[in-house]
């Protein structure tokens, strides 16, 4: 009984697993392959060869997309978890008149869907003059009410007595938040900084609408340029070049797979 | 659901004998980051949003002459923008349901303790990490109809090849499956999240009393499981009401608008038509209709939703 729904699991899982990695196995394999395998339909090339991979990196400015892209998600990375953290702060330990009405503000920017401002925010960063920076793609991201919300449980953990005898003791607020909040909530901040990360990482509407060139376009609208350019002929270029866009993403999820799960489970139930 | 913590008054009062700011302003200062950013780039640009629906406006997005609800009832009539909003009912309906019950399966069979569970974990999740672009790519060569898997598999049943992403009988139903797969590693994390979050001794009893698996499947996970559930689904409908990549990268909102859903029609209206008016006047109505599924989750949630 107990050994027959153990194998039903298993049948499951592998089965279940089968499919869902699909895409990603498919890609890689074809990453390897050469162009008349690609063309007959393979799904396992019969000798792996890396051609693909160097082309990718000859055909496209590849490695400068790649720059871009670390750079600007580690800008809003760092960004969200600044910003984030210092909100949060105020929310956990702070009481001021106008606190709960502030609170309320942060939940309605949730209700507000970013796609339905973006012409004018087009219009403002276009007036800013930052079409074509790093500026004009992260520094909009930089403010999240799900980060503060995040941040702000995990702050609410650390008793209140601690902050009172801070003060007493005349340290300032500042420099609680610093050296006590922030050290105590590192598994908060790296969940958030994962999340963030990945985010970022992944943005595809905004680097599209906000850069025209290739200073500071990100690996994903280059994907889209490849795509519509190689589209019949080289699908094993265009393919190393998606292995090459996802794998540290894949790497970061799978070392953060457990910290980010429990990160969002809060999100979701507090 | 906690309390607010209040902060004890004695802690206020001693701060007055000090030469500090003022809480409030304090206060304010840790929160004006956040604040100026909202205010710049989610606040006043859904309000300019909303102004400038009510405008006829020039290429650039400056309102030329007030004109009411005209771009409203314009667009109503318009067979384009009906064909929108059919696109993306049907897209919603196509991926949420489906999409949450996958990952929900998933959730499940990776919950239970076994060898090697962490290796599935992993690879149910992996799509997590997988962006849009790098996603839609792998799946257009799926749908490649000479050399793509899905003729392959068609052929061996012996019928014909189907241009999935050019009939305008499937163009939907092949994006639809393809965002399904992209969105399941996310539901799968927080629905597995919350099933570990689920009382332990619960199961045990349960075994105690000699209760089959599925009786316990009704009766303990997905009550308790239900404000997980019942975030996934906010969640799912609006970033459904939300798609964009996928579109952009497949199908560019063909064949026949078919797949023209409303954030491609709002990009198509301002980026490509230059008619700031409209796709403003479509932004509202995206604003309302997630305003709207939100508040309704709100409502529907308070009543039917078990909270341990």
């Amino acid at each position: 009984m107990r050994t027959a729904k153990t194998i039903i699991l298993y049948i499951l899982l592998i089965m279940s697993a089968a499919v869902m990695v699909f895409p990603i196995f498919y890609a890689f394999m074809i990453s390897f392959m050469e162009g008349r395998e690609v063309l007959g339909g393979r799904i396992i090339p019969q000798s792996f060869t890396f051609d693909n991979y160097m082309s990718a990196f000859e055909r496209v400015p590849l490695l400068r997309y790649l720059w871009n892209s670390f750079i600007v998600s580690l800008a809003i990375m760092v960004g969200q978890l600044v910003v984030s953290s210092l909100a949060a702060f105020a929310f956990a330990f702070l009481t001021f008149r106008g606190r709960d009405f502030l609170f309320f503000l942060f939940i309605s920017t949730m209700m507000i869907p970013w796609e339905a401002t973006m012409v004018p925010n087009f219009m403002t960063v276009q007036k800013l003059g930052w079409l074509n920076t790093y500026t004009g793609l992260t520094v909009p991201f930089f403010a999240l009410a799900f980060g503060t919300f995040l941040l702000r449980q995990h702050f609410k953990t650390i008793p209140i007595e601690l902050y009172e005898a801070s003060l007493v003791a005349g340290i300032s607020r500042f420099r609680f938040f610093w050296s006590v909040v922030l050290p105590v909530s590192k598994t908060s901040l790296v969940t958030l900084g994962i999340y963030s990360f990945l985010t970022a990482w992944n943005m595809y509407l905004w680097p599209l609408l906000v850069t025209n060139n290739d200073s500071v376009r990100t690996v994903q609208i280059g994907l889209k340029q490849m795509q519509s350019q190689e589209i019949s002929t080289e699908w094993g270029v265009v393919m190393a070049a998606v292995v090459i866009v996802i794998l540290p993403t894949l790497i970061l999820l799978f070392a953060g797979q457990k910290r980010l799960q429990s990160g969002l489970t809060q999100g979701a139930i507090k | 659901m906690k309390a607010e913590t209040e902060l004890p008054v004695k802690v206020e009062e001693k701060e007055k004998g000090r030469r500090t700011l003022p809480m409030f302003v304090q206060g304010a200062l840790y929160l004006s980051p956040s604040l100026v950013l909202f205010f710049i780039f989610l606040f006043y640009p859904m309000a300019r949003t909303i102004y400038l629906s009510l405008f006829l406006t020039d290429g650039q997005g400056e309102p030329i002459r007030f004109v009411g609800f005209e771009n409203f009832t314009y667009l109503f009539q318009s067979p384009s923008f009906q064909n929108s909003i059919k696109a993306t009912v049907l897209f919603v309906l196509y991926t949420v349901p489906a999409g949450i019950l996958l990952a929900l399966f998933l959730a499940i069979i990776a919950n239970e303790k076994l060898k090697g569970i962490g290796f599935f974990r992993t690879i149910f999740s992996s799509t997590m990490g997988m962006s849009v672009a790098a996603s839609s790519v792998i799946w257009m060569f799926m749908y490649n109809p000479a050399i793509g898997l899905f003729n392959q598999i068609v052929q061996v049943f012996g019928l014909s090849e189907t241009q999935w992403l050019l009939d305008p009988k499937y163009a939907l139903l092949a994006v639809s499956a393809a965002t399904i797969w992209m969105n399941t590693g996310f539901a799968f994390l927080v629905l597995l999240g919350g099933l570990q979050n689920i009382d332990q001794q619960l199961y045990e009893y349960a075994k105690i009393a000699g209760v089959g698996y599925f009786y316990q499947l009704r009766k303990i996970t997905l009550p308790l499981l239900s404000p997980t559930l019942f975030f996934i689904i906010t969640v799912s409908l609006i970033n459904a009401f939300q798609t964009f990549g996928q579109i952009d990268m497949l199908t560019k909102g063909g064949p026949i608008e078919t797949t023209n859903v409303i954030v491609y029609s709002i990009y198509k209206d301002a980026f490509i038509n230059h008619n700031i008016g409209s796709a403003s006047a479509q932004a509202v109505l995206l604003f309302f209709a997630i305003l709207l599924v939100t508040l309704l989750q709100f409502k529907i949630g308070e009543k039917k939703v078990h909270y341990q």
